[in-house]
C-alpha cells in the first residue's frame, strides 16, 4: 500500500534575507521539489498612479525616480520621452547626448547592483563588496550633476535640471578606463566559476515563444535569445545614431535562456554601454540644456504610450491628457512586474535553493512593480 | 507592416458591429474601439492573423473615464453615477513590428470585460491590477483576486476618481 | 568610549560599572535584521558594502529577528506591510531598537497626502529610537543615526530602557 503524502506550502517572505525587497514567494514543495510557485506582491504599492493624477506634470518627475530606485535616470528618460512625444517638444542635441550618456551610465550601476546581489543570494558575497565598490565610482558622477546619489529629477520635460559639471567629461572618462579591467576581473571572480555555473547553468530555462506570450523584456527576453531592444526597435531620443550591439544568451554554458545566460547578458551589455558613452562623450554640443523647458507644460487633449529601454526591460508610460495641468491617468508598464510573471512557469520542477537563482537572475525591483 | 487605418479595415471585415470606430482626432496615437464581451475573440485573431500577428501584449491599462453625472456628496466628496470604465490594450507585433491600441468600455455599474489572459499571459497579472484598481471585472479569468491592496481591503477600487480613503486599516490610522 | 580611558589598575584587571561594560558591549555589537523595504535599503546596502563600511561599528545583517538587536526601517511601510513588521518586531529578543531610516518611515514622506496605501510613519505601529532624515538618506547620514543610537545606549541603566 502505498504511503499518503501531501504537497507542503512554505512561504518565502516578505522578510527575506535576499535583497530584493518585500515579496511574498508561496511555494508548494514536494519534499525539495518545487509543484507550483505563486507570488504575491503589493508590499510596496506606494499609490505611484493615484500621484499622478494629482500633480502636474513637472511634478510626477520626481515620483517616477522611485519607481525603479536602481534606475531613477531610465524612468525620468520615459516619462519625458512620453510627455515630449505628446506635447510635440523638439529638445535640442547636447540634452540628448547627456541624457543618453546618463542613461548608459546608470544602465551600468543598475546591472552591477543585479549581478552583485545575484552573486550574494547563492553565495558569492565577494564580488558584491567589489561592484558596490564600482557603482559608488557612477554614483559620484551623478552627484557631481545633479547632487543627488540615487534619485535625481534630472530630466525635466524639454530639458535638464542643471548641466554637466566642467569636470564630466573627464571624469566619465576616468571612469571608462577604470571600468573596463573590471569587467575582466568580474568575469574571473563570478561569471566563470565554477560553483557559479553549478548554481546557474540548465536552471530556469525560459523558452523564447513563453517569453513573448508572457511579455518579457530586457535581458530576460534577449538571455532566451531573441535580439529585441527597444533602443533599437523603437528609437528614442538619439539612438538610431549611435552603434550598439545587442547581446543574446547563447547556452554557452547550459541550455539557452537559463539563468547563467541571462546573468551574462548582462555582463556584455555593460560593455555595450560603455561603447555608446565612449561615442557620445567627446562630442556634446555646445548650447542650453534649457532653453526648451516650456513656461506652462498643458499638453493637448490625447493619449500617449512612451516607451524606453530601462535596465530591467521595457519601461512604458501610458499618459491620458485632458488638457488640464494634470494627467488624467498615468499608467507605468513595469518590466519587473511583467517578469516576474514568469517565476512560476520558471521554478516548476526545480528545487528550492534553485528559486532565489532564479529570482537573482529575474532582477527585479519592488519598487516599480507594485509602484 | 500596417498602419492603423489598414489594420481598422481587416477587423471591420472580420467582426463588423463588434468594431466600433477609429479614433484618429488624437495627436499620437490612434485607438480602435470595441466591444467588451467580444474582445477575447477579437484578441486572438488579432494574434493569430497572418498579416497582423500581435504576439506581444505591451501594456493592459484600465481608466476610469468619469463622464457619468458627478453629484457632491454629503461630506464634499464628489460621487460619480453612470458613464463607463475603459481597458487599453496596446499591442505590438515582434515579428512585423507595428503596433497598435485597442480601447473597450463598459458600464461603471456593471464594469464587465472579457479576459484575454489565454490570448497573451501577460494579461493575467495587468488584468488582476485593473481589478483590483477599478473594480472592472475581467470573464473567465482564473484567479481574478486583488494583487496590490490586501486581500481584505474593502474600501473600494482607489484609482478610481471617486474613491474615499477609509479612516482606519486594522487600527492603522490612514489619513496623515 | 567610556570604559577603556578608566585606570587600569594591575595588569590587565578593567575597573567599570557592570552597566557601562554592558552598554559598552551592546553599543559595540549592534546586530542588524537584514532586511529592506525600498529605495532607502540600497542606500543601507551601499552603506554595509566596501565603501562606507558598516561593519566597523559591529553591525551585521542576521537574518533573523531572533537574533537581532536592532532594525531599520529602510524605506516606505505601506498598510500591508506594517503588519508584517510589528510581527518581526514583536518576534525580537529584548533590548531591541529601532532606526527609522528615511523619509518614508518617518512621517510618510513624498506619499502623505494621496498615499492611500503608505502609512504615514512607523512610529505608528512600532516604538522608534532614531529617525533619520533624507530621501534617502546619505551613507553618512545613516552612519551618523547610528552613532547616535550608540550614544543613546551608553547611558542606558540596566534597570530600565530609557523609551
Amino acid at each position: 500500500m502505498a504511503l499518503k503524502t501531501e504537497s507542503m506550502i512554505l512561504n518565502m517572505g516578505p522578510q527575506h534575507p535576499s535583497t530584493h525587497g518585500v515579496l511574498r514567494l508561496e511555494l508548494e514543495i514536494e519534499g525539495e521539489l518545487i509543484l507550483s510557485v505563486k507570488p504575491h506582491i503589493g508590499y510596496l504599492h506606494r499609490c505611484f498612479e493615484k500621484h499622478a493624477e494629482a500633480m502636474t506634470y513637472p511634478q510626477v518627475i520626481p515620483y517616477t525616480d522611485r519607481l525603479d530606485y536602481l534606475a531613477a535616470m531610465g524612468n525620468n528618460f520615459g516619462y519625458v520621452v512620453a510627455a515630449e512625444r505628446l506635447m510635440g517638444i523638439q529638445v535640442p542635441e547636447r540634452v540628448e547626448y547627456i541624457r543618453v550618456i546618463m542613461a548608459e551610465l546608470q544602465r551600468i550601476a543598475s546591472h552591477l547592483v543585479a549581478i552583485a546581489t545575484n552573486g550574494a543570494d547563492i553565495g558569492a558575497l565577494t564580488p558584491f563588496l567589489y561592484l558596490f565598490r564600482d557603482r559608488e565610482y557612477i554614483l559620484t558622477l551623478f552627484e557631481m550633476t545633479c547632487g543627488a546619489r540615487m534619485l535625481y529629477n534630472y530630466m525635466w520635460i524639454g530639458g535638464l535640471s542643471h548641466d554637466i559639471h566642467p569636470d564630466f567629461v573627464r571624469k566619465t572618462k576616468e571612469f571608462i578606463n577604470h571600468f573596463r579591467p573590471t569587467v575582466v576581473e568580474l568575469n574571473n571572480l563570478l561569471t566563470f566559476n565554477k560553483i557559479f555555473i553549478e548554481r546557474t547553468a540548465n536552471i530556469g530555462v525560459l523558452p523564447v515563444d513563453t517569453a513573448i506570450n508572457i511579455g518579457a523584456s530586457g535581458p530576460v527576453l534577449r538571455g532566451s535569445g531573441l535580439a529585441f531592444d527597444v533602443r533599437r526597435e523603437d528609437p528614442y531620443s538619439i539612438y538610431d545614431k549611435l552603434e550598439f550591439d545587442i547581446p543574446v544568451g547563447q547556452g554557452m554554458v547550459g541550455t539557452v535562456g537559463d539563468c547563467w545566460d541571462r546573468y551574462y547578458v548582462r555582463v556584455l551589455e555593460m560593455e555595450q554601454s560603455l561603447r555608446i558613452i565612449e561615442q557620445l562623450i567627446d562630442s556634446i554640443p555646445d548650447g542650453d540644456v534649457q532653453s526648451a523647458i516650456p513656461k506652462r507644460i498643458k499638453p493637448p487633449k490625447g493619449t500617449v504610450y512612451g516607451r524606453v529601454e530601462n535596465p530591467r526591460g521595457e519601461l512604458g508610460y501610458f499618459i491620458i491628457s485632458d488638457g488640464n495641468l494634470n494627467p488624467f491617468r498615468v499608467k507605468v508598464r513595469a518590466p519587473s512586474f511583467v517578469n516576474l510573471e514568469l517565476m512560476g512557469e520558471l521554478c516548476k520542477g526545480h528545487l528550492v535553493a534553485d528559486v532565489i537563482a532564479i529570482l537573482g537572475s529575474l532582477d527585479i525591483v519592488l519598487g516599480e512593480i507594485d509602484r | 507592416m500596417k498602419n492603423p487605418e489598414e489594420i481598422y479595415e481587416l477587423l471591420k471585415k472580420e467582426f463588423n458591429e463588434t468594431i466600433f470606430g477609429l479614433d484618429k482626432d488624437t495627436p499620437v496615437e490612434n485607438i480602435i474601439s470595441v466591444d467588451p464581451m467580444n474582445i477575447h475573440k477579437i484578441g486572438a485573431f488579432l494574434k493569430d492573423n497572418e498579416e497582423l500577428k500581435f504576439d506581444s501584449l505591451m501594456v493592459l491599462s484600465g481608466v476610469d473615464d468619469a463622464n457619468g453625472t458627478k453629484v457632491k456628496d454629503e461630506d464634499g466628496t464628489e460621487v460619480i453615477t453612470g458613464g463607463t470604465l475603459s481597458v487599453y490594450y496596446h499591442l505590438h507585433s515582434t515579428v512585423l513590428k507595428h503596433k497598435i491600441t485597442i480601447k473597450t468600455s463598459a458600464p461603471r455599474e456593471n464594469p464587465e470585460v472579457e479576459s484575454v489572459y489565454d490570448v497573451w499571459r501577460t494579461s493575467d497579472w495587468h488584468e488582476r491590477e485593473a481589478f483590483d484598481m477599478f473594480g472592472i471585472i475581467f470573464k473567465n479569468h482564473p484567479d481574478l483576486t486583488r494583487i496590490l491592496m490586501p486581500y481584505d481591503w474593502d474600501a473600494g477600487y482607489p484609482l478610481r476618481k471617486d474613491y474615499k480613503n477609509p479612516e482606519f486599516y486594522q487600527g492603522m490610522k490612514v489619513p496623515y | 568610549m567610556g570604559l577603556l580611558d578608566k585606570e587600569f589598575s594591575d595588569g590587565n584587571i578593567v575597573i567599570a560599572r557592570a552597566e557601562d561594560l554592558m552598554n559598552w558591549a551592546r553599543l559595540s555589537s549592534i546586530w542588524q535584521l537584514g532586511f529592506g523595504l525600498a529605495c532607502c535599503a540600497i542606500e543601507m546596502m551601499a552603506t554595509s558594502a566596501s565603501h562606507y563600511d558598516f561593519d566597523r561599528f559591529g553591525v551585521i545583517p542576521r537574518n533573523t529577528p531572533r537574533q537581532a538587536d536592532a532594525i531599520i526601517i529602510s524605506g516606505t511601510v505601506t498598510l500591508k506591510m506594517a503588519t508584517r513588521i510589528k510581527r518581526l518586531y514583536e518576534q525580537m529578543p529584548d533590548p531591541k531598537y529601532i532606526i527609522s531610516m528615511g523619509s518614508c518611515a518617518n512621517c510618510g514622506g513624498p506619499y502623505w497626502e494621496h498615499g492611500y496605501h503608505v502609512l504615514k510613519g512607523i512610529d505608528r505601529v512600532i516604538p522608534v529610537d532614531v529617525y533619520v532624515p533624507g530621501c534617502p538618506p546619505r551613507p553618512e547620514a545613516l552612519l551618523e543615526g547610528l552613532l547616535k543610537l550608540q550614544d543613546k545606549i551608553r547611558n542606558e541603566s540596566i534597570r530600565k530602557k530609557i523609551a
